[in-house]
């Protein structure tokens, strides 16, 4: 009678069971069946590596003039047209003082992306400050909320416009016009998109701080400190980084709104909302200096979004594995 | 409901002050210079004389408070001299003279009005001028995104992942993405340069008085509109399906069918007031996106309005009608917010907010 319990047979494994997989395997996994997801992260990748490393592949100097060479259309122009001037030397044309079509936008690329990132991890850093303390510390919860109710009710973009166009000069004379207008815009976007990320951390950190394993972390002595670093942030990942995605999306737009508007990088430094409004004047002889820039916005808060839809269902625990 | 109205109403108050202190403090830190315009060859103390003679010699408290002043309580003392003296619905009443201008002929006491440093004319004047324009585009941009999203919405949520749900989604999506400043410039050169249709700029002195200047002026609204509308519909209908979809599985929905109700009933009397609810607070979100896009829109379309309005005065470093002007975004936005939660109330009866 030593034989092991043989369990019965519909019980029995018919297969041997699969290796176990880790929380972020099963977002991987979920995350895979969101084909807009995949292309949009893959597309996002893609531009990314484009607009930061195009430059050592296509060495064409942006803010050259070449006023012999101006004026040339892109290169797909000669499908329809046999006619127009284009060269395989300036693929995607060039503008009216000989500037290179392409060049510009990897570097404009390369502003709106690292503006784009930067507002975003800024914003992030004070939503999920803000909202971890409202959440945490019930005295801090009134005016902190108070105060994001009131950032959610001032005009956002005349706001913008405001500060871009008043702190300009001192700025720039400080950090120079580049370094200057970069400080100032991602300032200025980071510190008025903070609001949605931090309601969402605190009524998340509302709801996990009554839980069980606060509770037994608290009474082992951790300090406040160590429960919001090693208990609480881990388990608002997933809501940070939904929100810093559309976060990515929106700072971008504002980016290039604020260049059309005309107060955003100085002129002879591109970015792909100030590429779009300097060619407005002449689109109608030359679309493509419109389209381009616009479309490359447009796609790169496309994917931005579709990853964001992604990665929310993804990392939604009630949609995953179904 | 009234109680809780006025209650919003009374809070609103310190609210939108204390947006116009940050407003006004944030124009203040600011280096920039009035009189940097002024020809290098007026001698400095001529220079200081002139920003004195705007006010800037006063320390900033002084400043804000003035301007309050100025606002609050003389200028609605010019709404009320003009509504009992000029306008139709109240010239009834015996002409009041709150109000007394400044002048060489007045001496005493007299009333200084927000003036722009730009031309010299009161600010509120110009804003009264261009209101309506904003006003019109975009409210009619709400409508419009109403009647196309809450159909598209309630059809995709329905119809759950079937063709019309992802083309829909799609779309939405490139709505969602796709900025004002490109849709503008592109809807121009298709529908003004190439097919001619409508007038690619909107021509504010334009009167409607018969049929045909009213289909000009649907002509040159349109794009504007569309526009706007295009980010508003985008954003409505997706959080329409959302909770439509929300909706549909709870337990009311399946007891409506038990019973009996036709389908449309069920979806268009049951879930749709239920799901209503939900996208009202959206829009309520939406509200400071849609008045910065309208400054973008007004800009690409050369609507005169009061987001136009802002860009050129600030430009021109034109304090004044920049702080008046942000104040009107910020007090419109409140106005709305509030607007959207007491409907919240309406519509859903379990809020009871007394």
């Amino acid at each position: 009678m030593t034989d092991e319990i043989q369990a019965i047979e519909a019980l029995q494994d018919n297969e041997p069971l699969k290796p176990h997989r880790s929380q972020w395997g099963e977002v991987w996994l979920q995350f895979r069946q969101h084909k807009g997801a995949m292309v949009g992260g893959s597309f996002l990748m893609l531009i990314t590596i484009a607009v930061i490393f195009g430059s050592l592949v296509w060495t064409v100097d942006p803010g050259k003039l070449d006023i012999r060479a101006k004026d040339y259309r892109p290169i797909y122009t000669a499908l329809w047209d046999s006619d127009a001037k284009t060269a395989w030397k300036h693929p995607f044309g060039t503008d009216q003082l000989g500037r290179d079509g392409l060049a510009n936008m990897l570097a404009g690329g390369r502003t709106s992306m690292a503006v784009g990132w930067a507002a975003m991890l800024l914003s992030l850093f004070l939503g999920a400050m803000i909202g971890v303390l409202a959440g945490y510390f019930k005295k801090l919860d009134g005016p902190l909320m108070r105060m994001t109710d009131l950032f959610l009710s001032l005009p956002i973009l005349p706001l913008l416009l405001v500060a871009v166009t008043l702190f300009r000069q001192p700025l720039r004379a400080n950090f120079g016009p580049e370094g200057g207008m970069f400080i100032l815009i991602v300032g200025v976007i980071g510190i008025t998109s903070w609001m949605h990320t931090a309601r969402i951390v605190r009524g998340d950190v509302l709801a996990l701080k009554e839980r069980e394993f606060v509770l037994a972390a608290r009474s082992a002595g951790t300090t406040s400190r160590g429960i919001i670093m090693r208990h609480l942030l881990p388990n608002v990942v997933s809501p940070i980084v939904v929100s810093a995605t559309f976060g990515l999306a929106t700072a971008i737009i504002t980016e290039s709104s604020l260049s059309f508007l005309g107060v955003g990088f100085p002129s002879d430094f591109p970015t792909w909302g100030k590429m779009l409004a300097d060619s407005v004047s002449r689109m109608t002889e030359f679309p493509e200096r419109v389209i381009l820039p616009g479309i490359a916005i447009s796609l790169t808060v496309l994917a931005v979004n579709f990853l964001g839809d992604g990665l929310r269902d993804a990392l939604d625990p009630r949609i995953r594995g179904r | 409901m009234l109680t809780y109205t006025i209650r919003r109403l009374i809070l609103s108050v310190p609210v939108l002050l204390f947006i116009a202190l940050i407003i006004f403090l944030l124009l203040q830190l600011a280096p920039g210079d009035p009189m940097a315009q002024v020809p290098l060859t007026v001698p400095p103390e001529v220079k200081q004389k002139m920003r004195e003679a705007l006010g800037l010699g006063a320390p900033w408290y002084v400043q804000f408070w003035k301007w309050l002043v100025q606002m609050f309580w003389i200028e609605p003392m010019v709404f009320i001299d003009w509504l009992t003296n000029h306008s139709s619905l109240l010239g009834w009443l015996p002409n009041t003279d709150f109000y007394t201008p400044c002048g060489p002929a007045v001496d005493g006491p007299c009333d200084l009005r927000v003036i722009s440093w730009q031309t010299r004319s009161p600010v509120m004047d110009i804003i009264i001028q261009r209101m309506p324009q904003t006003l019109w585009v975009v409210g009619l941009a709400y409508v419009v995104a109403f009647f196309i999203a809450i159909p598209i919405g309630i059809y995709s949520a329905y119809k759950q992942y079937s063709a019309f749900d992802q083309a829909g989604t799609f779309i939405t999506m490139i709505g969602f993405s796709v900025p004002p400043f490109f849709t503008g410039p592109l809807l121009i050169v298709i529908f003004s340069v190439y097919l001619g249709w409508f007038p690619s700029i909107y021509d504010t002195t334009h009167v409607v008085n018969d049929w045909d200047s009213f289909v000009v002026q649907l002509k040159q609204m349109i794009m504007p509109v569309m526009v706007l509308a295009l980010q508003v519909t985008a954003q409505i209908s997706r959080f329409m399906r959302a909770s439509m979809l929300d909706n549909l599985k709870q337990d009311y929905v399946r007891t409506a069918r038990a019973k009996g109700l036709p389908e449309r009933v069920v979806l268009l009397v049951h879930v749709l007031r239920n799901s209503m609810i939900a996208v009202v607070t959206v829009v309520a979100l939406a509200i400071p996106g849609i008045f910065g896009g309208s400054i973008i829109t007004e800009r690409v379309f050369k609507v005169n309005g009061i987001g136009d309005a802002l860009i050129g005065a600030l430009f021109a470093s034109d304090m004044p009608m920049v702080m008046t002007l942000t104040f009107i975004f910020a007090f419109l936005i409140v106005m709305a917010n509030i607007i959207a939660d007491v409907l919240y109330g309406v519509l859903d009866p379990r809020i009871r907010y007394d």
